[in-house]
């Protein structure tokens, strides 16, 4: 297992998942959502080929309702 | 006559009237809402996704962004930085150029932070975003905002949430007499007269959230806003009467019996 920081939280995923797989995981849609690996923007081209290491850091964020 | 169209940058936006997506019951409540509004655009705020609730529904199911211009914000944010974070990430989530930036300065008045707006608006520009600015309604710092390349300048007319309407109709006059790139009201707004004034005022558009969002009946008052800002620009186009100190007859004094 992979320990990682999720959106603020502890969270522990299979090892050698890729962003993609996390993704899908989660139930998330590619195209409605962004993330920030260890603070940085990781761009969607790279969601299939980035894998999840121990102690990453990611924030996966969407819109919504705001003014 | 000449077509009234409102752009901003290049695009023609639909309505002058611009909303906000928070503070609803729901999110079929916005939607009608918005609906109701008429408006072509709709500001959006980026936050974490749940993870811990997989099956949540999202906004973008219930407003197609392909269907309706988002403008994300940076709402709640204090710093140049927190907010060059957040409009990237929206940038990234679907190529979203077109934001709002607001960077306030305190949690108590919702006050915006001009020195860290000023900053983040050069920095956005050069990155090739086309930033609509949450600003003060101090002339000088409009202006500033436009020389650096802002897209639209949205003046305060009270703090953000307040409902106390425009309390400083001559500084908005001005800034929107000096102002060549569109001048948007945002935040204030209590009601649909506010909203009219703030377009006889010549401003260019207006943004309502809380004052639709917190009424008895939002889509009643979305309508009503929606009315307001038609009404507001036909009387600014239109070139209201001057002022008289006396009464002025409005029937001839010719054929009296």
């Amino acid at each position: 297992m992979a320990k990682i920081q999720l959106n603020g939280k502890k969270v522990k995923i299979q090892r050698n998942l890729s962003i993609k797989d996390l993704i899908k995981k989660y139930k998330l849609k590619e195209n409605k959502i962004a993330i920030e690996l260890n603070g940085t923007i990781l761009p969607k081209d790279h969601y299939k080929n980035k894998k999840v290491k121990n102690n990453d850091k990611i924030e996966i964020v969407q819109f919504i309702g705001g003014g | 006559m000449k077509k009234d169209d409102f752009k901003i940058g290049k695009r023609i936006i639909k309505s002058r009237l611009i909303v906000g997506t928070g503070k609803y019951k729901n999110f079929k409540q916005t939607a009608d809402a918005v609906k109701a509004s008429g408006a072509g655009m709709v500001t959006v705020a980026v936050r974490r996704v749940n993870i811990l609730d997989k099956r949540k529904p999202i906004l973008m199911d219930y407003l197609d962004p392909k269907k309706i211009i988002y403008l994300p914000n940076t709402a709640g944010c204090f710093t140049s930085k927190d907010a060059l974070r957040t409009l990237r990430l929206a940038r990234e989530m679907g190529g979203w150029k077109l934001v709002k930036l607001e960077v306030l300065g305190d949690k108590k008045t919702l006050y915006p932070n001009m020195i860290e707006t000023l900053k983040s608006t050069e920095v956005l520009v050069r990155e090739g975003f086309e930033v609509m600015v949450y600003s003060s309604d101090d002339p000088i710092i409009a202006k500033k905002l436009e020389d650096l390349g802002a897209s639209a300048i949205m003046p305060l007319a009270s703090p953000i949430g307040s409902g106390r309407g425009i309390k400083n109709k001559l500084n908005l006059s001005i800034i929107v007499s000096n102002a060549k790139v569109p001048v948007i009201i945002d935040a204030g707004i209590g009601t649909a007269s506010d909203a009219t004034i703030a377009m006889e005022l010549g401003c260019d558009g207006v943004l309502i959230n809380t004052a639709i969002a917190k009424a008895k009946d939002p889509i009643m008052m979305a309508t009503s806003m929606k009315h307001a800002v038609l009404a507001g620009r036909k009387s600014y186009l239109a070139g209201r009467i001057g002022l008289q100190k006396f009464g002025l007859a409005s029937s001839p004094n010719k054929g009296l019996i």
